[in-house]
């Protein structure tokens, strides 16, 4: 397949996936969206403007970096990890969120909103709020805001107005619920930044041009440094942005393969997970058609992950295209392998990753261990552990 | 492009019936929402009976979906409340047949995943043989529609789309003639959830509306007091009420008194 199929969606859609299935009141706005997100994606002047806040705010480029204790202890491979942690606030988040921003200036929208998980995306959202002189409110589930509670209080000092979402399950679905529920009401004043590559066209697309240039830096540093290419790029999958973001790049190569890994919480068996492709089936999901954890009467079922920032019934529509493509394969690992390697890689590297990518960096292992020596294995870091301290003492 | 409206006054007489019942002579005509399985699924019919019985002109019954997008807070809730007491979508058919059974047109409200998850043409063809008499689906905007309004057409049910405040006029052009039955004017710009004023602009855009159909045009969303159905009478041929309805309907009430009190006003 072409890259351009690959790569584009047509009509909204990638493959069967994607779509528009949001009420009324927002088409027009999400045509608006489409229409200036193109114009400012061909724009030189907001490209420039772009670059160079991720230069001088968020950090980039990112490096990569060695992991060599941990190869050594998974058997040889060269595992390699692309630090998306050493952005500003923390995460691969910011890329996203550093972008909308931009977009909500031009628009002349000065009201944001957000949803929250892991709190990432809130404060991503918080921080080019403070930085644009932007009003802001994040929507996020009380058992999020309790499991990440370091994250709701750097958002309240951003400026951030926090809500409180009881419904449901109480965590990213029902934020995202309660986000998109304000934007259908205040659609004429706010730019919603959605966290990931998910909800109703344009968004995945938007989200993916915007973290893509994790993938293009990190093709790049890899090239420059191996002079090659890894035989496996992996990354975790909430909703899919930083495994996206990573991908992209190297959709075309065809001897790269590539590996998203979802949450499995307590098993994909016991139904407590939130491995939505390995585990779910296709069906609509604020405002996208894709893959959906639904029980047979399409009610979207209740979640588990350790990691706040996975703990997602759905999953972006071009993660399902790339799944029935078999471009990518998506696997899914459990809150305790994920906490293993959490502790691992502190331990061996010095370096405390996020519980989301400690689901990758386990999955990275058991690569390693069927490569052996002379494999190489590129792993999206999306983002620092420090906000999962608590979850972490807590088991 | 042969208008739907058009096909629609062409159709067989289910199709005629909802939008007879809602087209306004001198006064206002007024429709009912209600969850089905709220507060549980016996109490919903008896519910349904009652309200078919006290002088609406149809019936929109919802069926619950965990994550409704164009709901507030009370519709919302009337849905989980209605899921945790085992309501489903074959559930929702079958108090939408004990309903119709009494002779008002009933109209389904649902979230378009239910409908796919069910599969679209098995949905279309059981809510036909419930007898009822339209769909309305409010996260499925016209781009979205096929197939599935097709499998409703070829059930012969009517498929009934919204216009917001929000939607530019060439757009209401194409939601009018996507839809038979009657259009849906939302008048806020937001979720259903009883408000205590309407919004300015509502007269404007149901004038903007009835240029372009032949079709009844009901107001909806916010709805939920008798001075709102005299500022609406002569501006639309119906008034949805929703969430005022089903709010009396957690209290533990049947919600006739408040539609004898709100049809005072219609007239
Ligand atoms: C560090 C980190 N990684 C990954 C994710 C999951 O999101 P996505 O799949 O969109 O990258 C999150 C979400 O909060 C996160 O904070």
């Amino acid at each position: 397949m072409s890259r351009a199929a690959l790569t584009h969606p047509v009509d909204g859609r990638f493959g069967a996936f994607g779509g528009q299935y949001v009420p009324e009141t927002l088409m027009s706005a999400l045509g608006e969206l489409e229409d200036m997100w193109h114009e400012a994606k061909a724009d030189p002047q907001f490209q420039l403007e772009l670059a160079g806040h991720r230069r001088a705010f968020i950090g980039r480029p990112t490096p990569i970096y060695a992991a060599t204790r941990l190869s050594e202890h998974f058997g040889g491979t060269h595992i390699h990890f692309k630090r998306e942690d050493l952005c500003h606030t923390g995460a691969h988040k910011l890329n996203n969120a550093v972008g909308q921003a931009l977009l909500a200036l031009r628009m002349g929208k000065r009201r944001i909103i957000a949803e929250t998980g892991a709190g990432q995306h809130g404060v991503a959202t918080a921080t080019v709020c403070a930085r644009f002189g932007l009003e802001c409110t994040v929507y996020m589930g009380t058992e999020d805001m309790h499991r990440q509670s370091m994250n709701v209080r750097r958002m309240k000092l951003l400026g951030a107005e926090v809500v409180e979402v009881k419904s449901g399950s109480k965590t990213l679905k029902d934020a995202t619920t309660e986000a998109i529920r304000d934007w259908v009401t205040n659609v004429r004043t706010t730019h919603y930044i959605i966290g990931s590559v998910v909800g109703p066209h344009p968004y995945p697309e938007m989200v993916r041009d915007l973290q893509r240039v994790i993938g293009d830096e990190a093709r790049e540093q890899y090239l420059s440094l191996d002079g090659k290419l890894p035989d496996v790029v992996v990354a975790c999958v909430g909703g899919g942005s930083n495994a996206i973001g990573i991908f992209t790049a190297f959709l075309d190569d065809r001897d790269v393969a590539l590996v998203g890994v979802e949450a499995a919480g307590r098993g994909v068996k016991t139904g407590e997970h939130a491995a939505s492709l390995v585990g779910g089936r296709p069906g609509v999901l604020h405002g996208t058609y894709s893959y959906v954890l639904q029980d047979g009467d399409g009610q979207i079922l209740p979640t588990h992950s350790i990691s706040a920032g996975l703990d997602y019934p759905g999953v972006g529509p071009e993660h399902a295209f790339l799944h029935e493509t078999e471009r990518v394969e998506y696997v899914a690992v459990t809150d305790k392998d994920a906490l293993a390697a959490f502790k691992l890689c502190t331990r061996l590297e010095g370096i405390m990753p996020a519980l989301e990518p400690a689901h990758a960096i386990h999955h990275a292992g058991v690569i390693a261990r069927e490569l052996g020596p002379g494999g190489s294995i590129l792993v999206c870091l999306s983002g620092r552990g420090d906000k999962d301290m608590d979850s972490v003492d807590a088991e | 492009m042969p208008s739907e409206a058009g096909r629609a006054q062409g159709a067989v007489s289910s199709a005629s019936r909802l939008e007879n019942a809602l087209r306004a002579k001198d006064d206002l005509k007024l429709v009912a929402y209600m969850m089905a399985g709220h507060p549980n699924k016996r109490r919903s019919i008896e519910v349904g009976k009652r309200l078919a019985g006290s002088g609406i002109a149809a019936l929109e019954i919802g069926i619950p979906h965990s994550d409704p997008l164009a709901d507030g807070s009370v519709i919302q809730h009337a849905g989980q409340v209605a899921l945790e007491h085992g309501m489903t979508v074959s559930g929702a058919l079958g108090v939408a047949q004990a309903v119709a059974a009494e002779g008002v047109p009933v109209v389904l409200m649902t979230y378009i995943n239910p409908v796919l998850s069910y599969d679209p043409r098995r949905f279309a063809a059981e809510a036909s043989q419930a007898g009822v008499a339209g769909v309305i689906v409010p996260d499925l905007p016209i781009e979205e529609a096929e197939p599935v309004t097709g499998w409703f057409r070829a059930a012969a049910l009517e498929t009934i789309f919204m216009v917001a405040p929000t939607t530019p006029p060439d757009r209401i052009t194409s939601i009018c003639s996507h839809s038979s039955g009657f259009v849906y004017c939302v008048t806020v710009t937001g979720i259903t959830g009883a408000r205590k004023e309407l919004p300015e602009g509502m007269p404007e855009l149901l004038r903007e509306v009835r240029k372009r159909t032949q079709l009844p045009v009901a107001a909806g969303f916010g709805i939920s007091r008798p001075e709102h159905m005299k500022s609406l009478r002569g501006g639309a041929d119906a008034a949805v009420v929703g969430s005022a309805i089903v709010e009396a309907i957690e209290r533990g009430g049947d919600a006739v008194a408040l539609v004898k009190e709100l049809l005072k006003a219609c007239r």
